[in-house]
């Protein structure tokens, strides 16, 4: 943890009139992100997939992973397109919606999103090469050009997590009457909750991705089309999807230890656990009765949560009572969301257990159709999976836009008239992804 | 000194958005005026041809602008983004419009679909510079107070030299994407799509020339700062030169000489830019904020500067990669004149 001295409490470093708008400009901000991030897991995890058929084609000669290579590196392009006008509606965001959080701290963490940006360019810069140099470039000089973009693709995410591990774990920066001061930028970026972040998401980024291209290409074998070119697309995805997700169980453990540590309330949200508990139980399901500050209905199991968190059946866990009430997040979407991810995970991680264990032992891919209705749905079900995380995170950090330094009501913008702004984007956004949906269908209709 | 180069660094960034991202709206705009699916058809294959291998590259420089702000200055960024939240929103919405339909547009399978599409494409291309070119003008006209949405909603964009910035915005990139154009019809053997280009680089530039002529007296009355600022001293040198590129350009773009006439233009933007920021020196909002009270500490703009130059030496031989197999036609898609669906149109009227 960053020893961090907030010596008096912030105060506005713009200053204004009233701010009315916070509840549209939070709805604003999480539906913008919901609508990039599934976009980004395409940007992380395809680059890495079309490469890797590509290498295929480049050691065999064989046409059918050219096709699949040409035909993902197109997708992929008009994916990343999407993803960069809402990437871009995101930053002008920050300042439309936040004004007050970037005139204080935009010197402390912008440095990563400056490093974000360089990444960006490469990636578009290669993308373009790559997608519209498949004809002229030499095979060997077009594989050379993916590779920029699978590390862009990471280093990119990397720096954007990096910001948000920051406003998790704050530090590099003095608060000195109520103003920020001696910003350390490198000391920011390089912060505690980055590492386990950036592993999640990465990770997140190929379960998703994968298990999506997959799911299309099941359901085409479920519809009967079992040639050649479907089933090396389904091996590939696969491969990938199942390979991360049990990982992602492991990186999830880690990542919650990490939180007990920095962010013990946010913890207890999670849980639902209303007061600081030697050898706590661990409740699934329920909801949590802010009344009686205790989960109703779920069921329980005793000594979990310490061994989860602390690896110790008998670890004090620090509980909801540990601040005061209006320091504490909303613990039911909190605790929902987080078990929804846990859920899926857990399930995503057998699925990919059944298809490793399959390969190894036969060699081939499983032959029940249970198994390709699995994957279809298991798509989706990532990409939920994908969303309850970011609330989980998110969400539990409020009410704090950056932890324990700066409310998110003080971060707001005066500007008033949010309302409209909200309806309009979401009108937008709605117009996009069915835009985005109807493309897809055609270009997997194209076979 | 830091403030300043970062300045620098932020006005390199405006002015590539400036010359890149504007000559794609123009584009926007041109297939916007091409005319019916059968008479458009040449002008959209072209537009086409020569944007889908560089425009997500080039947007990215809005993003770089917006970045180098937000960290180098900070308290500016958010007085702009709160005071200019109209503009800047409906810029926002544009961009999304504007990179999904013509991301899309390739996939349309009926006339309607790529017609709605097509519309939304090149509208969103005329709305985008506007908006941002009206913020500018906001910012250069001294109506963006320091404070949290303390400037006026509206009159901070809807005022004289923020509609003479903003259409002046609009024709630029016009003027610009017909210039570029030209010389890539040229590169790909089309020349009635040459002389088509010419005729409006011709026609674009002469109007954005009268328009500038014109919005010196605009400013003189709304904005005297400013136009002291641009009509003496650095800023006077810039607008000169600005203007002199712009004569160039016109004179080049009219003896046929194409790939010169790309580069003057740039520099007549550029120029310009630069004289902008000249014109209202001290102050990066004026009339209060200076640079140098707006710049984050020296600790943060050393990072920023250290980030960048490391960034640099990656992105500097990409970009030329990227811009060289662009010019040598390495990346070129066959050229096909396309109706509005995107897709072909038939044999006979290929020639
Ligand atoms: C495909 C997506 C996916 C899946 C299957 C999982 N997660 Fe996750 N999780 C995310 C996607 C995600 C994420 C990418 O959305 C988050 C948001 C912030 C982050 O770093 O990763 C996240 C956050 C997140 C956090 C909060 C971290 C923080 O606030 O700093 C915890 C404790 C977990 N996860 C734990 C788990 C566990 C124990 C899982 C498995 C059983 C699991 N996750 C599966
Ligand atoms: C850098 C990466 C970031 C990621 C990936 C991220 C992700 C998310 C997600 C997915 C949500 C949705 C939660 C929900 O649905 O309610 C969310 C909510 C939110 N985010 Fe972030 N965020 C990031 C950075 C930021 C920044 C920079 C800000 C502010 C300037 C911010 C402020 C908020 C706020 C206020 C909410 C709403 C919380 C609520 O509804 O209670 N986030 N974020
Ligand atoms: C508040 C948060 C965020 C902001 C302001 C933001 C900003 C942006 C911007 C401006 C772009 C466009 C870049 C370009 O022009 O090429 C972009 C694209 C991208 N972003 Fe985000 N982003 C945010 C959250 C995230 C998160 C959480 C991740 C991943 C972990 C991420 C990863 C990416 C990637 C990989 C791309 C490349 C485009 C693509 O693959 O679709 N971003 N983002």
């Amino acid at each position: 943890m960053v020893d961090l001295v907030v010596a008096q409490a912030l105060s506005e470093t713009l200053g204004g009139g009233p701010q009315p708008d916070l509840l549209e400009a939070r709805q604003m901000q999480a539906l913008s992100l919901a609508v990039h991030i599934p976009l980004v897991c395409f940007g992380i995890a395809f680059p890495a997939m079309f490469l890797f058929v590509e290498g295929l084609y480049l050691r065999t000669g064989d046409e059918t992973f050219k096709r699949l290579a040409v035909k993902w590196s197109k997708v992929a392009l008009t994916l990343f397109a999407v993803g960069v006008v809402t990437g871009t509606i995101l930053s002008f965001e920050f300042g439309l919606l936040w004004p007050e959080f970037m005139a204080s701290f935009g010197q402390v963490f912008g440095i990563a999103f400056a490093l974000e940006g360089i990444s960006f360019f490469v990636e578009a810069i290669f993308m373009a090469i790559y997608v519209y140099g498949w004809q002229r470039l030499s095979p060997r000089v077009h594989f050379l050009t993916g590779i920029p973009i699978v590390i862009s693709g990471f280093a990119g995410s990397f720096n954007v997590i990096a910001v948000n591990g920051w406003m998790n774990d704050p530090g590099g920066f003095d608060v000195v009457g109520g103003r920020v001061v001696d910003p350390r930028p490198w000391e920011a970026m390089f912060n505690d909750a980055m590492a386990h972040e950036v592993f999640h998401m990465y990770l997140a980024g190929y379960v998703v991705a994968g298990f999506i291209v997959a799911g299309v290409y099941s359901a085409a074998w479920l519809r009967g089309r079992r040639d050649k070119y479907v089933h090396t697309a389904l091996v590939v995805t696969l491969s990938f999807a199942c390979l991360a997700a049990p990982v992602q169980v492991i990186v999830g453990d880690w990542a919650a230890r990490s939180v007990t540590q920095r962010q013990p309330v946010k913890l207890a949200a999670f849980e639902g656990l209303a007061h600081t508990t030697k050898g706590a139980s661990f409740t699934i399901g329920g909801v949590f009765d802010e009344d009686e500050q205790r989960v109703r209905w779920g069921i329980e199991i005793p000594h979990l949560l310490s061994l989860l968190a602390e690896h110790d059946p008998n670890a004090t866990i620090t509980g909801l009572d540990s601040v005061p009430p209006e320091d504490r997040p909303p613990v039911n979407v909190v605790r929902f969301a987080f078990q929804t991810m846990v859920g899926i995970g857990t399930g995503l991680a057998l699925l990919g257990a059944v298809f490793f264990l399959t390969w190894w032992r036969r060699r081939r891919l499983p032959r029940s159709r249970w198994f390709f209705r699995a994957v279809v749905a298991a798509g989706p079900l990532a990409l939920v999976a994908l969303i309850a995380g970011w609330i989980t995170t998110e969400v539990g950090r409020q009410p704090w836009i950056v932890y324990e330094v700066m409310r998110t009501e003080q971060a707001v913008t005066s500007a008033d008239g949010l309302e409209t702004g909200y309806v309009a984007l979401v009108l937008v956004y709605l117009a996009l992804a069915s835009g985005v949906l109807w493309m897809l269908r055609r270009l997997a209709r194209q076979g | 000194m830091l403030p300043e180069i970062c300045l620098a660094l932020a006005m390199v960034g405006i002015t590539a958005y400036a010359v890149l991202g504007s000559a794609d709206f123009g584009a926007g705009f041109w297939d916007l005026t091409a005319g019916g699916a059968r008479r458009g058809g040449r002008v959209r294959g072209m537009v086409q041809h020569a944007m889908s291998p560089v425009w997500e590259a080039n947007h990215v420089w809005l993003i770089f602008v917006l970045v180098v702000v937000w960290t180098a200055f900070p308290v500016a960024f958010g007085s702009i983004f709160s005071t200019l939240s109209i503009p800047l929103f409906l810029a926002a919405l544009g961009i999304i419009f504007r990179g999904a339909a013509f991301a899309l547009r390739g996939q349309a399978g009926t006339i309607r679909e790529a017609r709605v599409l097509g519309a939304l494409f090149a509208s969103s291309s005329v709305l985008i510079p506007f908006c941002l070119g009206a913020a500018i003008g906001g910012i250069a006209s001294g109506r963006v107070p320091v404070g949290n949405a303390t400037g006026d909603v509206w009159s901070s964009w809807l005022n004289p030299t923020s509609v003479l910035i903003g259409v002046l915005g609009v024709v630029t990139g016009a003027h610009l994407a017909a210039v570029f154009l030209a010389a890539d019809s040229r590169r790909a053997g089309q020349e009635d799509l040459v002389h088509a280009f010419r005729t409006r680089a011709l026609g674009s530039g002469v109007l954005a020339g009268a328009l500038a002529l014109a919005g010196l007296l605009v400013v003189r009355s709304d904005a005297r700062a400013l136009f002291d600022g641009l009509t003496s001293g650095a800023g006077l040198a810039c607008v000169l030169v600005s203007g002199a590129a712009g004569v160039g350009t016109l004179v080049l773009v009219a003896r046929g000489r194409h790939e010169p006439a790309r580069f003057v233009a740039a520099v007549s933007v550029a120029a310009i830019v630069a004289g902008w920021a000249f014109a209202q020196r001290p102050y990066l909002l004026p009339p209060e904020l200076t640079l140098d009270e707006a710049a984050a500490p020296d600790a943060t703009l050393a990072a920023v500067l250290a980030g960048l130059g490391i960034g640099a030496v990656i992105l500097v031989p990409s970009l030329w990669l990227l811009y060289r197999l662009v010019l040598r036609g390495v990346l070129d898609q066959r050229f096909e004149p396309l109706d509005q669906r995107f897709t072909t149109l038939d044999k006979d009227e290929r020639r």
